[in-house]
């Protein structure tokens, strides 16, 4: 029969934290796989409208974001409430965009110049007016491919 | 006499670590971006032709500042409906002269005719649209080709359009090309 020895009192042993980190570490590359840096704070409001039939964009790096939205609190004293713009980090005219294709077609390779997607990011309440300004703007900078950014829902 | 090498202190790592990862949580997002896409047409040329389409072969949407839809001159009052209307037009089942034109063509990436529609829907939005409405009429559209293909699909391969190869969704493509024109914007509803 097994007999327990008692020698005098024991310490609770130290926990070992070395592969604590390991574990952090390993949620930390987790992450940083699968997501993104976010490119630019909005200054504008944006809520994207629900579609069904959405597709992914393939490849963030040929993705250039054309926001249009009301302006959000900070700015909305300013600028009023009518629909604004963004393209990078500022609020744009609609004229600007074909310099902002330009832009942005100068950062990629040359080979990958005709393959950019540009995702129209607008809030459902914006009326097509200045969506439609827009559009026409690309069509003249010959910037084909876009994209309506949605959210999925699943429900028809 | 050799001394021992103390252990290092490695507990502070873990919080070392667990700030990065915060710090990335905070600045990225997961959300990818996905939406509706299109090409959109090269601008007009100033001595162009518009070519001349039968009357049978376009599907005409309007929509007005007041989100209503007028169909081919009938006003609709849900847009749901759209997708029904839009499939019925393209493919055109039993014939009807009033719903578009079908044509035998060559589609190489199948390697054999197939019946081509000639239906085109025309889609007029004026400047008081909302963007919402918009969207919901193109997710209509986009539904009903993307049906149309997979129905094609289904019946030709037995396969939904998904699980083809990328040959046969070129030709598929090809046989329910997604013909929509977005009509040059006109500004009935007056003020900008």
């Amino acid at each position: 029969m097994g007999r327990f020895k008692k020698e005098g009192k024991k310490d609770v042993p130290e926990l070992n934290m070395g592969s604590m980190s390991d574990i952090i570490f390993m949620f930390l590359f987790f992450f940083m796989v699968i997501t993104t840096m976010r490119e630019s704070s909005l200054f504008v409001v944006i809520k994207v409208p629900k579609a069904t039939e959405v597709q992914k964009l393939e490849k963030k790096a040929l993705v250039s974001s054309i926001n249009i939205g009301k302006p959000n609190q900070n700015y909305i004293k300013k600028l009023g409430p009518e629909p604004r713009i963004q393209l990078n980090d500022q609020f744009s005219e609609f004229t600007d965009i074909i310099e902002f294709v330009e832009a942005e077609k100068q950062r990629r390779n040359e080979v990958d110049r005709t393959m950019i997607t540009w995702s129209l990011k607008v809030d459902e309440k914006v009326k097509m007016g200045i969506v439609t300004d827009v559009k026409q703007e690309l069509r003249k900078a010959s910037a084909f491919k876009v994209n309506y950014a949605t959210s999925k829902v699943i429900t028809k | 006499m050799a001394k021992k090498t103390p252990g290092l202190n490695t507990g502070s790592m873990a919080d070392i670590s667990f700030l990065l990862l915060t710090f990335f949580l905070l600045t990225s997002s997961i959300n990818t971006d996905q939406g509706i896409q299109r090409r959109l047409p090269p601008p007009l040329q100033e001595n162009q032709e518009v070519p001349k389409i039968n009357q049978r072969n376009v599907l005409r949407i309007l929509v007005n500042m007041h989100d209503q839809l007028l169909v081919n001159g009938e006003v609709l009052s849900d847009v749901r409906q759209l997708r029904s209307i839009t499939k019925e037009f393209i493919e055109n089942p039993t014939n009807d002269p009033h719903r578009s034109e079908k044509q035998a063509k060559y589609i190489d990436d199948l390697g054999e005719n197939a019946m081509v529609s000639k239906g085109v829907v025309s889609l007029q939005n004026d400047r008081g649209t909302s963007y919402a409405m918009y969207i919901a009429v193109q997710n209509q559209l986009t539904m009903a080709f993307n049906e149309l293909r997979d129905e094609y699909s289904q019946q030709r391969f037995g396969k939904p359009y998904e699980k083809i190869s990328e040959n046969q969704k070129k030709g598929v493509q090809k046989i329910y090309p997604i013909s929509i024109s977005e009509a040059e914007p006109s500004n009935y509803g007056g003020k900008k």
